[in-house]
């Protein structure tokens, strides 16, 4: 199987997916154990709509205030000892970390899981400053392994199964190994054992940044982060600028929305609180503590009030465990390091969003992703603004565009509408066959390339209407 | 009650049958109805396409059509989510035509919605002795909030055997013209749909939208799974005559 297909756009990228029956198979089987359980631990938790709804409230006003919470957060950052650097772009973002890592000649770097450094591709950078970049989640280990992306926000390695790990790892342990659950962990665990050991700096995201403690959440399942930020000297904490809450208040909301939208679990295995590197009569804990904030687009979502909600997500990826696109094509065919419908919206309006302007399209936009939200972004309205925008943009098909203007003509007025369905009515008779149309012809195509099509019958139902208003007891 | 009849494009012109069923079951339920024929369209297609204009230019005639109309009812839940959850936005800009939108939103009901909370029937006397599966579309569950009174209508059914639909909740890959856009994967999703009808051996598919039905009904005659596809208004018209014929 192929997971990275070049094509520029995602259809092509779509179709190559739906030829992989293994890749969808391992999505339909993950997604459905993480939806499964999420409506299973929701339902038990109880008045899960109501934990909605203060969600959404605190992300509102978090963000509806962002530049007051994170002056807020990075005053307090910096009086535990913390170094504060803001990146407006990727580049500012990878020249911060080049600056750290310089000064302390550092050579070995391990990673915990982090959306914002694969959006930088800091991976890639890190490499070609000559540094030796171990992941340490279980899932990045294994795509970083096979050279790949992410396929899923919290699920990386969704599409790979035991058979492809074990060969993984066996290339690059150079040991023989079984597809034994306990095996494989055993040889990850010693080899990242020894990597952590060694590495100079330690990188790790941010779940959330508390504004009034200027501490970094982090949630785990295998307690990777907390080794990679304790055990090298240098720790670097990646975040989006949208990744704050005001209070440790709101982060028990947040323990309780994070997991079970997430994973479905009730908690979270390791959830983790630091303030600051490690002061004096402290025994562990970084010794340098840097924080790099990255905006590369967000920022210029503020006070847009068509798309400023996409800076609530969370990123716990349940818009893509239920999404019935995501769920035929998987991550990789969005082309985008955030795929699925949260990827679809946030994807085009980041810094270098261009490339990404056709992912909106692929949306059938029923809603399922709001529905699943824990902060109700209304991501199906947003498609709809994204397509919006990209029409008013005049990138469109001029074919599409002139259907579109027939429309408007042709549907703009009741007689119209009923000349043009009496014509078309005509036209259909060639290529219809019991009732049926089947011919792949036009736009029609993309329908009749799997299912039939009726064909018009003989008279509309406002051409019956006079019938029914005789016979029944009502009057037209 | 005086009720008019937002009838659909798709209804109007693909299955006029649909129109009549809920037509007549209107009537018997003595509702005085009527048809204003300058009607088309909602315009969808171009919105959710991104052309907000020439969608704008569409609605306006379903604004001007219902301006007199009491009570409006359609048998698709996707058009009157359209009207309830776009239209207030699409026609923001002009004072004039947004209050008519949300006139229009506030007095207009999808088929089931109405029955259940405006008429507050759910047992019309039908019999329908088959076994039947229900998908629940998303515009008219979600966009609309219509989740329980197609159900609540079904139950009221004699002798029905109503079959979970696995996955009922998923889309079936209709989306207007995401159908015809992203073909494919519209095909891949249609096919777990039809796939997960077919697994619940029900002899008939019922729903509350046209544009869904007749993705799925399209891929089930492709495929040869012979399940017969239904409106829930042609399901409970035809369940009325029956019971009226086992009465008599």
């Amino acid at each position: 199987m192929s997971t990275t297909h070049g094509s520029t756009n995602v259809h092509d990228r779509a179709q190559h997916a739906l030829t992989d029956d293994f890749l969808r198979q391992a999505v339909h089987f993950t997604t459905d154990r993480l939806r499964n359980k999420k409506q299973a631990v929701t339902g038990e938790f109880g008045n899960w709509e109501a934990w909605r709804e203060r969600g959404q409230q605190i992300r509102q006003h978090t963000i509806a205030n962002l530049d007051y919470y994170l002056d807020q957060f990075t005053r307090n950052l910096e009086a535990h000892g913390a170094h504060v650097h803001f990146a407006a772009t990727a580049d500012e973002a990878i020249h911060a970390v080049r600056e750290i890592a310089t000064a302390q000649n550092a050579k070995r770097v391990v990673k915990s899981k982090s959306m914002v450094t694969e959006e930088i591709h800091l991976n890639h950078h890190l490499e070609e400053m000559g540094m030796h970049v171990v992941e340490t989640d279980l899932g990045e280990y294994i795509i970083q392994l096979a050279g790949e992306t992410p396929s899923h926000i919290i699920i990386p390695a969704i599409h790979k199964n035991r058979e492809q790990i074990r060969d993984l790892f066996e290339a690059a342990g150079g040991e023989r190994l079984t597809t034994e659950t306990r095996d494989l962990a055993a040889f990850a665990r010693r080899t990242l054992r020894q990597a952590y050991l060694a590495a100079d700096i330690g990188i790790t995201g941010c779940n959330f940044g508390i504004a009034e403690t200027g501490s970094i959440a982090l949630f785990t399942n295998e307690g990777n982060a907390d080794l990679v930020m304790n055990m090298p000297k240098t720790h670097i904490v990646f975040m989006g600028m949208e990744r704050i809450l005001p209070t440790m208040a709101d982060l028990e909301v947040f323990a309780h929305l994070l997991p079970k939208s997430a994973t479905g679990q009730n908690v979270i295995t390791y959830m983790s609180v630091i303030t600051g590197p490690r002061r004096q009569h402290e025994t562990d804990g970084a010794r340098d503590m840097h924080v790099i904030i990255l905006d590369n687009g967000r920022s210029r979502q503020l006070g847009d009030p068509d798309f400023q909600a996409v800076l609530h997500c969370i990123r716990c990826g349940a818009c893509l465990n239920v999404c019935p696109v995501y769920r035929q094509i998987g991550g990789h065919a969005y082309g985008s390091v955030y795929p699925g419908p949260i990827g679809a919206v946030l994807s085009p309006l980041l810094n270098n969003g261009d490339q990404y302007q056709d992912l909106p399209y692929a949306s059938s936009l029923c809603g399922a992703c709001y529905e699943a939200c824990p902060v109700k972004i209304p991501l199906h309205d947003m498609l709809v603004r994204e397509r919006q925008r990209f029409v008013a943009s005049g990138r469109v098909k001029p074919t599409e565009k002139a259907a579109f203007q027939a429309f408007r003509q042709l549907f703009g007025k009741a007689g119209r509408y009923q000349t043009t369905i009496r014509i078309a009515r005509r036209l259909q008779f060639p290529i219809a066959q019991d009732g049926y149309i089947r011919a792949k012809i036009g736009p029609l195509a993309g329908w009749t390339m799997s299912r039939d099509f009726p064909v018009l019958p003989k008279r509309t139902f406002r051409e019956l209407w006079p019938e029914l208003t005789r016979k029944g007891n009502g009057r037209g | 009650m005086k009720v008019s009849l937002f009838i659909t494009c798709v209804v109007d012109s693909v299955f006029p049958n649909v129109g009549i069923s809920m037509t007549r079951i209107l009537q018997a339920c003595g509702c005085e109805v009527s048809f204003p024929s300058q009607q088309t369209c909602c315009g969808q297609p171009a919105f959710n396409s991104g052309y907000t204009d020439e969608a704008r230019d569409v609605g306006k005639t379903l604004l001007e059509a219902f301006q007199d109309s009491d009570v409006v009812v359609s048998p698709s839940g996707s058009c009157v989510g359209m009207i309830h959850h776009y239209y207030p936005q699409l026609f923001a800009d002009d004072p004039h035509l947004h209050q008519a939108a949300i006139d229009l939103a506030n007095k207009t009901y999808e088929f089931s919605q109405f029955m259940v909370q405006k008429l507050q029937m759910t047992d019309l006397g039908a019999r329908f002795p088959h076994r039947v599966t229900y998908h629940p579309s998303c515009h008219g569950s979600r966009l609309l909030g219509v989740k329980d009174e197609p159900m609540q209508l079904l139950r009221g059914v004699r002798e029905i055997e109503l079959v979970d639909l696995p996955y009922a909740t998923d889309c079936c890959g209709f989306g207007g013209t995401f159908a015809v856009k992203m073909g494919e994967i519209s095909s891949a999703m249609v096919e777990e749909k039809a796939a997960n009808v077919a697994d619940t051996h029900a002899e008939v598919l019922v729903g509350t939208d046209m544009g869904c039905l007749m993705n799925i009904g399209g891929r089930l005659r492709r495929t040869n799974r012979p399940i017969r596809v239904m409106h829930l208004a042609e399901l409970l018209l035809e369940g009325m005559q029956l019971g009226r014929a086992v009465k008599a």
